[in-house]
């Protein structure tokens, strides 16, 4: 069987779905939010590839760095606020995250 | 030998951004305190930056192989964006002091953001978008944070990243799809690739178009993707959240617009029921949801969701009246809203913050000046005329009505009655009710100046309107019919090969 641009773009889907289901099911740790964000944006690299690879035009790749690069920026800061809020509520559990309501 | 992009368009950016790298080294160096000196060289970096781009503006470039470009529309962004941001950080100074959160770090923050904010007004590609939304993100992040010994502004920084990342990676996902199906990210090529696809687009471009519209809607805080914007006002620092009101706002709504009405302006009959939705649920949730609220910035952040959706009115008509609509809008919310975060920010009783409403009663007989201030901005946010506010109002509703959106229109006003209950509520426990504990005096000269200047504007707008209207006319006029790109140098040898 052939591999075409139809699997990949599945693969990338249901990664993004099993991302996007791990930040809004997960009720215990936040650090599972994190990694769950993280999954999104590589299945969103996997799609960009891929599209590159079909049209056979760089961009795409070019994209993909970008966000690869960003993607590393961001999880620096969501660990930085994390281990913030850490020192201030003594836990990191989702179900603790409940000072403001409304 | 590689010919250099035209760096002559972007020029206040990468002013910005040296003054950014500068003003660290300076408060690294500086002996003792420097949060005084580099909060007044951030807003002196904002006012050169301005002072460029007025000198550098030209009718539309396009830089940097395609990926900015500098209009009449992105002239008038930025220097509401500049605007903003120099009125965040001047408001910043006399809090952060009293609240021991006076670190240099604080306005290089507000300015990174800023340069973020710039790089998304005239981004012409989707990477560029996507890399100047990320640094200003990446930077709000933070100062929601900032207060790092507080649960509250700890955890709006925590869920503001949690939210704004999975928006991010919504719209990636979604530029991901657009760039497979279009097989371009730059914004020219796929206004021409939407232009040629005559008959039914693919249908991924637009399943592309409506998760960029999502990360968008995230970032403009318009329902159904709002959830963030209450608990985030609420827990960051009061003059953070000033800044959160006005400045990414702005942004993310001239690239709201630049995005639907320039590459899939085409488009328009697949995204305006999307905006037409999103508005008249903003609309409708920020008029009920704020009723109840008791913490005024709380209910500021209600009232953003509220104006968002009113200036997304003006977006879903789809017309240059309605794009000059939303412009002359977010130039008036950003008044308005300046000047209420100003109030929030007086509200001291014994060198204490206080954030309840109830704690405004009877300010009239405490504090007749302010009192009055307040309620001109209260008026001007219920949209009541004469005040600038119902101006603001008028344009959009005007667009909707001539774009045959009528029940949009007429919701719309209806909502902004149920709106106007809570601001009249405000006016109602300042000027009838008994007087609390009075607030701290004096507000310090940068406050009170801002108030009075913010109250005349909303005042006295009625008296002189045609240069904001004028302005975003013509600005929205360079959206619409762009006169033909003049490349820059490099730019146009590369064309040719």
């Amino acid at each position: 069987m052939d591999i075409g641009l139809g699997h990949y773009l599945t693969v990338a889907a249901i990664l993004f779905t099993i991302g996007i289901a791990g930040i809004f099911l997960n009720r215990k740790n936040v650090i599972i939010i994190l990694m769950s964000v993280e999954l999104m944006l590589l299945a969103v690299n996997i799609n960009l590839v891929a599209f590159s690879a079909e049209l056979n035009d760089l961009v795409g790749q070019i994209f993909a760095m970008f966000v690869l690069t960003v993607a590393a920026a961001e999880a620096s800061i969501g660990l930085a606020i994390l281990v913030v809020y850490f020192r201030n509520r003594g836990s990191i559990a989702v179900e603790d995250i409940n000072m403001m309501k409304g | 030998m590689i010919d250099l992009p035209g760096l002559l368009p972007a020029l206040p950016e990468i002013f910005l951004a040296c003054a950014g790298m500068a003003l660290l080294m300076i408060g690294v160096f500086h002996r003792g305190d420097a949060t005084r000196l580099v909060s007044g060289l951030t807003v002196a970096s904002f006012l050169v930056a301005a002072l460029i781009l007025i000198g550098v503006a030209e009718e539309r470039v396009v830089s940097m192989n395609g990926l900015f470009i500098v209009d009449g529309f992105a002239l008038f962004m930025k220097l509401l964006v500049l605007l903003g941001s120099a009125l965040a950080v001047i408001m910043s100074l006399g809090f952060i002091e009293r609240e021991q959160m006076a670190r240099f770090e604080y306005p290089v923050l507000f300015l990174f953001a800023t340069l973020g904010m710039l790089m998304l007004v005239s981004a012409n590609d989707l990477i560029s978008l996507y890399v100047g939304l990320e640094l200003m993100s990446l930077s709000l992040y933070v100062v929601a944070a900032f207060r790092r010994d507080t649960v509250r502004s700890s955890e709006a920084g925590m869920k503001y990243f949690v939210l704004g990342a999975v928006s991010s990676g919504m719209l990636l996902y979604g530029a991901s799809l657009v760039y497979g199906f279009a097989g371009t990210t730059n914004f020219d090529q796929l206004a021409a690739f939407t232009l040629d696809s005559t008959g039914i687009p693919p249908i991924g471009l637009i399943i592309g178009i409506v998760f960029i519209s999502a990360g968008l809607a995230f970032k403009v805080s318009a329902v159904p993707f709002h959830m963030w914007t209450p608990d985030v006002y609420e827990g960051a620092p009061t003059p953070v959240t000033a800044f959160f009101a006005v400045a990414p706002k702005i942004a993310a709504m001239a690239l709201f617009v630049r995005v639907l009405v320039g590459p899939f302006g085409d488009l328009a009959a697949q995204w305006q029921q999307i905006i037409v939705v999103t508005s008249l649920l903003s609309m409708i949730l920020g008029a009920f949801a704020a009723i109840n609220q008791r913490n005024i910035k709380r209910l500021m952040a209600y009232s953003s969701i509220s104006h968002v959706g009113f200036a997304l009115v003006g977006l879903a008509a789809g017309t240059p009246e309605g794009v000059r609509g939303v412009l002359i809008y977010m130039a008036i919310y950003l008044v308005m809203n300046v000047g209420t975060f100003a109030c929030i920010l007086c509200m001291r009783i014994n060198g204490r913050m206080v954030e309840g409403i109830d704690d405004l009663a009877g300010l009239n007989k405490t504090n007749p000046l302010m009192a009055f201030a307040l309620a001109v901005f209260m008026f001007s946010l219920a949209g009541i005329p004469p005040l600038a506010g119902f101006f603001g109002k008028l344009y959009v509703f005007m667009a909707a009505i001539n774009a045959e959106l009528y029940a949009l229109a007429v919701i719309g006003v209806l909502s902004s009655v149920v709106a106007s209950f809570y601001y009249l509520l405000i006016v109602k426990l300042m000027y009838f009710d008994e007087p609390s504990e009075a607030f701290d005096r004096p507000i310090g000269s940068g406050m009170s100046t801002i108030l009075v200047g913010a109250s005349v504007f909303n005042l006295f707008f009625i008296l002189a309107p045609a240069p904001i209207v004028d302005a975003a006319g013509a600005a929205a006029g360079t959206l619409f019919n762009p006169p033909p790109a003049v490349l820059e140098a490099a730019d146009a040898a590369a064309a040719v090969e």
